[in-house]
């Protein structure tokens, strides 16, 4: 298994942990699921596409991934993103970090998370009682310096 | 020179279609693309100060010159997670 993906298989959280934790000098995993929610800005959300610029996206994981490796040198990323139709309760993405302390697994863990969400070419089309909308969030921006920093202290906070 | 536009998401829908053919003059940049698309969908003018932009995929400078054959992807703002 790969530690960077985008996949439209279901999203395999264990195997995730399994592959992060191999080698014996890690003392904490963390894991983070993103789960399709039932309801969104007070709307019945019935299910989910996402839609990723594949070869783009992979780049901008690896990127955050040594971003991650810089901040907390010694912690090992794996994180998978899901594409194509998801029904409520699946999960669009499992980020799993492997570090020899907490402090780190844990922080590392919502870092990518952070990340994800400012510069990795990907899509959420939601779906929902009456209607459908593209969710649009940051404009990406991979030098934006201010941004990663945000994570950081999101990541630390 | 001829480019292949990607576009993604409500972008996309707008154009009906996620990959165009397009002609650019020499010496173009990926602005001069953009202005293509927004002259040919107006609808996509709105995005004007949200988009990123790539060639080849990797992003990209709207300035930044274009060649013969290149991929230029316009990004509305991302939702990944």
């Amino acid at each position: 298994m790969k530690p960077i993906a985008v996949t439209a298989e279901t999203l395999q959280a264990d195997a995730l942990i399994g592959l992060v934790s191999d080698g014996g000098g890690h003392g904490a995993v963390t894991a983070f699921v993103g789960i399709v929610r039932d309801n969104n800005l007070n709307r019945r959300v019935t299910h989910l596409e996402y839609e990723a610029y594949e070869p783009m996206a992979l780049k901008a994981l690896g990127q955050i991934c040594g971003e991650a490796d810089r901040e907390w040198p010694g912690t090992r990323l794996a994180v998978h993103h899901r594409v194509g139709r998801l029904a409520i309760g699946e999960a669009s993405i499992v980020i799993a970090a492997a570090s020899p302390h907490r402090a780190a697994a844990f922080a590392a863990c919502r870092y990518v998370i952070e990340r994800v969400k400012q510069i990795v070419p990907i899509w959420k089309h939601e779906f929902f009682e009456g209607g459908e909308v593209w969710i649009e969030g940051a404009t990406a921006n991979p030098d934006d310096e201010a941004a990663r920093l945000e994570a950081v202290r999101r990541a630390c906070a | 020179m001829r480019v292949t536009v990607r576009l993604f998401a409500r972008l996309r829908d707008i154009a009906g279609a996620g990959d165009l053919s397009r002609d650019a003059p020499a010496g173009a940049t990926v602005q001069d693309v953009w202005r293509g698309l927004v002259a040919e969908f107006p609808e996509m003018a709105r995005y004007e100060s949200s988009i990123s932009s790539a060639v080849n995929a990797d992003y990209a400078r709207m300035t930044a010159a274009i060649a013969d054959g290149d991929e230029v992807a316009f990004l509305p703002p991302v939702s990944g997670g």
